[in-house]
């Protein structure tokens, strides 16, 4: 399976996502944003950053950059894509996925080891998990507060397209403790914690094992591999 | 020379940090004559000689789809203005 990572003016995450996949035992593909090709990949990653500076809005720019007309067409044809952090940003600005994030509710820059619950697994970027799982993320940004109107949130919630919720604190004043969200079919999955600095013991958040040995966002790229089983 | 001015606002509905972290400011200075500040964007587009219905119609365009998220902002004004020569 070959997985592209899209790398933007401004991306800082893309070389840690491109590792990750390689450690999960898909083939990472680098593909840069002022192209119009996605070189035969199975999936994508939109990785996190500060793409433009983040100016105008996180995320504005970048969605409007030229590969971005292949990566919407793919999505909406069931490719599946993941948006981590200004990828994420991406994903709400081109409207792939619903609701905005905005700046953090206290108005500073986090960075932190986040304590997630999976809350969805009907989807190909979390069908590694299980249910109610409680994992560990490092979280970093400065705009993840999750925003949506009233009618939009209770569809999410309906529909049950919250994928992660944060546990203990919410660290950005996002709605419902929202961490991350999928699309109506699950294939579109954008979260604000980072699962590609979570996948090697020794680089990830501390655990009650050992300092820097979580693992818990190799799942995620892990999951793209395993097949699901039809009843 | 003239000018295409687009405002451009966070809804009101929703929670402006950077506008509350101003009225802290505000706050520590002893001034308290204001309850709420709320920050937007103001973009001007220049153009070479007169402002067309053609340049509106692209600037009406790029509020919507760039220069605002109609998610979690408003465009309040889109108006002409004459750049100081």
């Amino acid at each position: 399976m070959k997985v592209g990572v899209v790398t933007f003016p401004g991306s800082l995450d893309d070389r840690d996502a491109l590792r990750a996949i390689r450690l999960a035992g898909a083939e990472p593909v680098a593909l840069w944003h002022g192209e119009h090709d996605l070189q035969g990949v199975d999936a994508l990653v939109l990785p996190g950053g500060f793409s433009y500076g983040d100016y105008l809005r996180c995320g504005a720019i970048a969605a409007h950059s030229p590969i971005m007309v292949e990566v919407i067409d793919a999505a909406h044809k069931g490719m599946p894509v993941l948006g981590i952090c200004n990828g994420f940003q991406m994903l709400v600005e081109t409207g792939l996925l619903p609701g905005g994030l905005i700046r953090n509710d206290h108005g500073a820059f986090i960075c932190r080891d986040q304590r997630l619950r999976v809350e969805n697994v009907d989807t190909p970027w979390t069908r590694g998990y299980s249910e109610g799982q409680e994992i560990t993320m490092p979280l970093k940004n400065g705009e993840g507060g999750f925003i949506a109107d009233d009618e939009t949130l209770k569809r999410i919630e309906g529909e049950n397209l919250v994928t992660f919720r944060y546990l203990e604190v919410n660290p950005n004043g996002s709605l419902n403790d929202i961490a991350g969200l999928r699309n109506d079919t699950g294939r579109v999955v954008g979260l604000m914690p980072h699962p590609e600095h979570a996948i090697e013991a020794g680089f990830g958040p501390d655990t009650a094992v050992a300092m820097k040995s979580g693992t818990d966002g190799l799942a995620m790229f892990a999951s793209l591999l395993t097949q699901v089983v039809s009843a | 020379m003239a000018t295409v001015v687009i405002e451009v606002m966070p809804k009101k509905e929703l929670l402006d940090p950077a506008g509350k972290a101003v009225l802290g400011a505000f706050r520590r200075q002893g001034v308290t004559g204001f309850n709420e500040v709320r920050i937007g964007k103001r973009f001007e587009l220049h153009v070479e000689g007169e402002v067309t219905k053609d340049h509106l119609d692209q600037a009406q365009a790029l509020a919507q789809d760039l220069l605002s998220n109609g998610v979690i902002e408003d465009v309040l004004d889109i108006r002409v203005e004459d750049s100081p020569a």
